[in-house]
């Protein structure tokens, strides 16, 4: 590569970092403003003040937001289980087993992931409302299980794929069960796919926003972007545009953090779930 | 240990094509068989019936005396290596090898003297804790061997285990591989398309063409009696020169000249037009290097020479023939069975490395006739197989290899199970150097 070649890279680069951080800065500059700032028009906030952050952990808005990061906590973690559990079982059958209906499985993980979601949800309400799912943990993992399910499916089952059936035949001349062969051979070589999947399918469920707002009513089961829409300002006249900042900024770190624990291993999965023997 | 029995094996796929038609075959215990043939004539389909991995459509799998069609892969006790060793990425040498009796719930001191003992046998010693993408080929093959041997296995099965590593490693597993076996004295069966290991490996040979059996026999028999022209022809390398022939009183005539034949193969190809003959390159000799004394026991003839290689060792020499279109569409139908390129109509000579016979001249050659085998252009039968010296070769070579078992048991360590324990490695490095 040419220097003059490399610099259009890094201008191209910086460019593109600019333009897709750049709304996060504004969020994060946001939550630093007081009151009086955060309409003046300026990108950085005129005194630093962390009065938004008091408002929403230990303020007004504290008994709305920290059952909601719980709620949200729990119910992405216990969803993300379950499908990545449920996941790796089907896309083993998918990747492995020859049955009919292979491709209807695989057409219909599709055709519910691109069904939206906006048209089941008031069905859904009814529904959960006369079976008493309304406002309950159970009643938003169900529904992100529809959300995750499909696209974990699909990875898995890709990377599944790639493991070499000799080495499960092996196994399996070796003495091992069925499920042995599955559980001392080929999840520890899926292992960077299951990563992969269940961070994909934390976010997809940390992420929504429909069903949490349309399937809870109070703080047993809101999640956060559900009570972010909640928030109110400290008069009806003032907008809770800073204590929503902040919020959000909260919001952000589990992703980041979650990012950068696994950064190695997403990328390792996302470019090479093929296992050389 | 135990012998394996298939009677009348069929392998039919979905779409009904037999992969595997009506094979019988019996493998004594201990015996080193081969199954050899072209890609897709269904060897490796066969030997992933014995091991389980592939079911039976019809037929009995008997396996030590039991019936074993319905059993699981790990109810039958047999250790496979794979083509592509499908040694374990994430699991340390020590513990690939140690996989099978970690599944068998065997002691940890148990599994720690076993795999000990294999890896001293595979010399493997110092790479145990490495993982097995840091090891070269022949390591890992080595590992993949390690692994089939740890536990008592009733039977060991090879799925072309050399064939991804480069010539000369290939030669050394080769021995390695034959040593083991006569020192653990275990049955068999090992699947190749590379008919130098079949015929240095193999106690016998199962030939297999289009899912079915041609011949089983020694490699000496394969080698000296065919049935037909299939196995001459892939057997021997350079293989075997087909001539045209046509019998004329009791001699044949070819395009090197009348050959003469005794009474039982005049007796054997009379009644045909056109006759096949076989002869292998090294029944060829250049005339003027021949004894006296041998002299008559061929036929001589001139022809002109193509080509010439000079390898050291040896020489072959290419002569070119004319050929009847009936015998040229059976040649080229054979060389693409055989996955062999087009045979050209030339007869390849192997003669001695001193010969002055030179590219594009006339030359003098000499023809040992009393080997020469003739076969029925149309069925491929080798019309003039004698059946009882082959069976004589076949029973030398299984004599041959009840000594060798016994000599290794002697002398060799043993592996897992026979009792040799600890100690004693000194005294068996001095018994090996004295055996080999």
């Amino acid at each position: 590569m040419s220097s003059r070649e490399r610099t259009w890279w890094i201008v191209g680069g910086i460019l593109i970092v600019i333009y897709a951080l750049f709304p996060i800065a504004w969020i994060v500059s946001l939550s630093f403003k007081s009151a009086a700032d955060i309409a003046n028009g300026q990108f950085l906030p005129t005194t630093w003040s962390t009065e938004n952050y008091s408002f929403i952990l230990t303020g007004g808005a504290s008994d709305l937001f920290l059952p909601a990061l719980r709620n949200s906590f729990g119910i992405c973690l216990i969803a993300t289980a379950i499908s990545c559990l449920l996941a790796m079982f089907a896309a083993y059958a998918i990747a492995r087993l020859d049955f009919p209906g292979k491709t209807l499985i695989l057409s219909t993980a599709l055709a519910v992931a691109i069904f939206p979601v906006i048209s089941i949800v008031t069905p859904l309400f009814n529904v959960w409302r006369q079976i008493g799912l309304y406002d309950t943990w159970p009643g938003l993992i169900i529904p992100y299980l529809s959300l995750t399910l499909p696209i974990s499916i699909w990875t898995m089952s890709a990377f599944f794929r790639e493991i070499p059936w000799e080495m499960e035949q092996a196994a399996q001349v070796d003495g091992a069960t069925t499920w042995q062969a599955f559980r001392k051979v080929i999840v520890p070589l899926a292992a960077p796919g299951v990563f992969t999947t269940a961070i994909i399918a934390f976010f997809i469920a940390w992420n929504d926003f429909v069903y949490g707002i349309s399937l809870t009513s109070t703080s047993a089961a809101r999640p956060v972007p559900a009570a972010l829409g909640l928030f109110s300002g400290a008069s009806q006249f003032e907008d809770p545009t800073g204590g929503i900042s902040a919020a959000a900024v909260i919001v952000t770190i589990p992703v980041v953090v979650l990012v950068l624990l696994f950064q190695r291993r997403i990328v390792a999965g996302l470019t090479n779930g093929a296992v050389k023997g | 240990m135990a012998s394996i029995e298939m009677k009348n094996i069929v392998k039919q796929y979905g779409d009904g094509y037999p992969a595997v038609n009506d094979v019988s075959l019996d493998i004594a215990d201990g015996e080193f068989m081969i199954l050899v043939g072209p890609s897709g004539c269904g060897k490796s389909t066969l030997l992933r019936m014995i091991v389980g991995l592939e079911d039976i459509t019809s037929g009995d799998m008997i396996i030590g005396g039991k019936r074993v069609n319905d059993l699981a892969p790990r109810d039958r006790n047999l250790s496979m290596v794979f083509q592509n060793y499908a040694l374990y990425p994430h699991m340390t040498v020590y513990e690939n090898i140690a996989f099978p009796l970690r599944l068998s719930k065997t002691p940890d001191d148990e599994v720690r003297r076993r795999v000990t003992e294999a890896s001293d046998v595979l010399e493997l010693k110092e790479h145990l804790e490495r993982k097995p993408a840091n090891l070269s080929g022949g390591q890992r093959q080595r590992v993949a061997m390690g692994r089939a041997i740890v536990r008592q296995a009733e039977a060991f099965l090879f799925d072309e285990p050399l064939s991804n590593l480069d010539a000369k490693l290939r030669g050394q597993m080769r021995t390695e591989i034959s040593r083991l076996q006569r020192r653990l004295g275990i049955t068999t069966v090992y699947v190749t398309h590379d008919q130098t290991e079949a015929m240095t490996l193999g106690d016998r040979v199962c030939v297999l063409r289009k899912g079915k059996i041609q011949q089983v026999a020694s490699p000496r028999e394969l080698y000296e009696q065919p049935v037909n022209l299939f196995v001459a022809g892939f057997i021997g390398s350079p293989p075997m020169n087909f001539l045209p022939a046509t019998l004329e009183g009791d001699s044949l005539s070819t395009p090197f000249g009348p050959i003469r034949l005794d009474e039982r193969r005049v007796a054997a190809v009379r009644g045909r037009d056109l006759l096949m003959v076989g002869i292998r390159p090294e029944y060829f000799e250049d005339a003027s290097l021949v004894d006296e004394a041998k002299m008559p026991l061929g036929s001589t003839f001139r022809a002109r020479v193509d080509v010439t290689e000079w390898l050291g060792d040896s020489q072959y020499a290419y002569i070119p023939y004319e050929a009847p279109e009936a015998i040229t569409a059976q040649l080229r139908d054979l060389s693409r069975e055989l996955d062999a390129e087009e045979i050209r109509t030339q007869a390849i000579v192997s003669i001695d490395a001193t010969s002055r016979i030179r590219e594009g001249r006339e030359a003098e050659f000499w023809l040992d006739s009393r080997k020469v085998h003739v076969f029925d252009p149309q069925t491929g039968d080798n019309l003039t197989r004698d059946a009882e010296a082959g069976a004589r070769l076949t029973q030398m070579a299984e004599e041959d290899r009840v000594e060798q078992v016994e000599h290794a048991q002697n002398s060799g360590q043993t592996v897992s199970g026979q009792g040799t324990g600890g100690g004693g490695g000194g005294a068996h490095g001095a018994h090996r150097a004295g055996a080999a």
